[in-house]
């Protein structure tokens, strides 16, 4: 039977999610983007790497959720697990202990749990390490990005965690009691579930429902200095109190970057994967075993470098002024 | 009981929450890029029709709540309570004034209406769209002035007031919107 006679077997009509989820005029954008983000590294002389979607380890942060697939074949005959990367940051350390000097990377990321207005479980992540930079430094970096792809004004705001809470809300991040922080929250009209919280969680809960929607309003918004206890895998700077050299860009309302000034201590980051280990028990979550060839690249030595991690289809969101990110992707995870 | 994680909370799923029946209106995620996932939920209390915000975390479950919409004609009033039969199965259900409500004005026998039963108890009743009624007390109409705007209250048969306009007589039949309250047109008889 010819492929026309098939298709008038089909009884049940076409519906239209066949069809792209952003316009052929997006896309054409999307495709300019991605021009101008490779012209400009290399314009500074940044190699673009490509690392593996596909690793062995993954990342034990209790608020990212890898997903997997198997492999079976030559090399792995009884079938592997593998993890599709959440982002591309151990692979890319590993490359720079291997003496890369600074790279660039534009991949698909992969999270589970993770869909809505500016989600989606597959995306496109822009990033990069500058050996020799800290996190001040690569801020000026990802402002002279972020300026010149959106076509605005550098001269970006820049705000400690700190001052950002205090000038927001009043409550000090560094001190605030979780009795402080549940009462500023039920005075703001933010009626929680359950207040089974962390004293992180209701610093994130304050953040993302006051503070971040009114950040980078009419000019991008720069946080840094996070909480120790929001180091992930940045450096920690003693002081009082010790922060970490850790920041976000934040435009429109929109969390578009995260970078560090990147941990080099290799006991130190065995120190947070057990930390997070712990998390993950707690949380009754699937345990993560540590990622070891990450430790080794650090044992090795990594050299000083700071790295970011930027969300292209947030980027395009924000250049495009769509209203989610499904209108900036060719498929969005529903027509995928 | 079923229970309904934050993943599947969409618009019209009906949950428990505080112990009262309520309907899903919006579920909108929300993560910092490192850090608690959360779930700003709004809902409409089923009880009390609020509509209300309620943030979770994301992996957060409700208990299910077993309501169902049932199409119900209104049979009679006895007085206290009111009398609605599925006529399918001539099942019937009895509701107090608190549930029937604003429905009441509306009502004066045979309408087909939308009984919401929670564990298969009314829980609130929604009249037909457009309802028929006779106007039972107004201001003589001037006859033949279908054009002048202008309009006047009517009282109709159910003890319902609204607004009609000036050519509408007592003992003509007046569709209403029940939705909004307003004459829709004169019907016929």
């Amino acid at each position: 039977m010819n492929a026309v006679g098939l298709f008038h077997q089909t009884t049940e009509p076409f519906g239209d999610d066949w069809q792209a989820s952003a316009t052929i005029d997006h896309l054409k954008i999307r495709a300019r983007l991605l021009r101008d983000i490779r012209a400009f590294f290399e314009a500074r002389g940044v190699l673009e790497v490509e690392t593996p979607v596909l690793s062995q380890a993954t990342t034990p942060d209790p608020h990212l959720h890898s997903m997997t697939t198997r492999y079976s074949g030559p090399g792995f005959p009884a079938g592997k697990d593998l993890f599709l990367q959440t982002s591309p940051e151990s692979a890319m350390k590993r490359l720079l202990a291997c003496g890369s000097g600074s790279i660039f990377q534009i991949c698909k990321a992969f999270r589970n749990d993770e869909a809505g207005r500016l989600h989606n479980p597959e995306f496109t992540l822009l990033e990069w390490y500058r050996t020799g930079y800290n996190d001040r430094m690569l801020m000026d970096e990802v402002e002279e990005l972020v300026s010149t792809m959106l076509g605005i004004k550098p001269g970006f705001r820049r705000l400690t965690y700190h001052e950002a809470f205090e000038q927001h809300t009043g409550i000090n991040p560094h001190v605030a009691a979780v009795e402080l922080m549940q009462r500023y929250a039920a005075q703001s009209s933010i009626a929680m579930a359950d207040g089974i919280l962390d004293r992180d969680g209701w610093l994130d809960l304050i953040m993302t429902h006051i503070i971040e929607p009114q950040l980078g309003k009419g000019q991008p918004t720069f946080i840094y200095d996070y909480p120790a206890s929001k180091a992930a895998l940045a450096s920690v700077r003693d002081g009082c109190p010790a922060v970490a050299e850790r920041f976000e860009l934040y435009v429109e309302g929109i969390e578009m970057a995260n970078g560090f000034h990147e941990l080099r201590d290799p006991r130190q980051q065995g120190m947070r994967f057990k930390q997070d280990r712990e998390k993950r028990r707690k949380m009754n979550l699937a345990d993560i075993p540590p990622d070891m060839r990450l430790l080794a690249a650090l044992e090795s030595g990594l050299p000083p470098c700071a790295g970011v991690a930027l969300g292209v289809d947030r980027l395009l969101m924000v250049l495009l002024k769509a209203g989610s990110v499904g209108e900036v992707m060719a498929f969005r995870v529903d027509r995928a | 009981m079923t229970t309904y994680s934050t993943n599947e909370f969409k618009s019209g799923l009906k949950v428990m929450i505080d112990g009262d029946p309520c309907s899903i209106v919006e579920n909108e995620y929300v993560k910092p890029g490192k850090g608690q996932a959360f779930n700003r939920v709004k809902y409409r209390n089923l009880k009390t029709g609020r509509v209300i915000e309620r943030t979770f975390k994301s992996g957060d479950a409700l208990e299910g709540a077993d309501v169902v919409d049932v199409n119900m004609q209104y049979l009679y009033n006895d007085g206290e309570f009111w009398h609605f039969m599925v006529p399918d199965t001539f099942e019937q259900y009895i509701a107090g004034a608190a549930i029937v409500d604003e429905a009441a004005k509306w009502l004066k026998g045979q309408e087909t209406c939308i009984v919401t039963l929670w564990n298969d108890v009314p829980l609130v009743v929604s009249p037909p769209n457009f309802v028929v009624l006779e106007v039972t007390d107004t201001d003589p109409g001037l006859k033949g002035d279908t054009t002048s705007g202008g309009s006047k209250p009517a009282t109709l048969e159910t003890g319902a007031v609204v607004r009609v306009p000036l050519f509408v007589d007592r003992g003509d039949s007046i569709k209403v919107d029940t939705r909004t309250g307003e004459y829709a047109s004169r019907a016929k008889g």
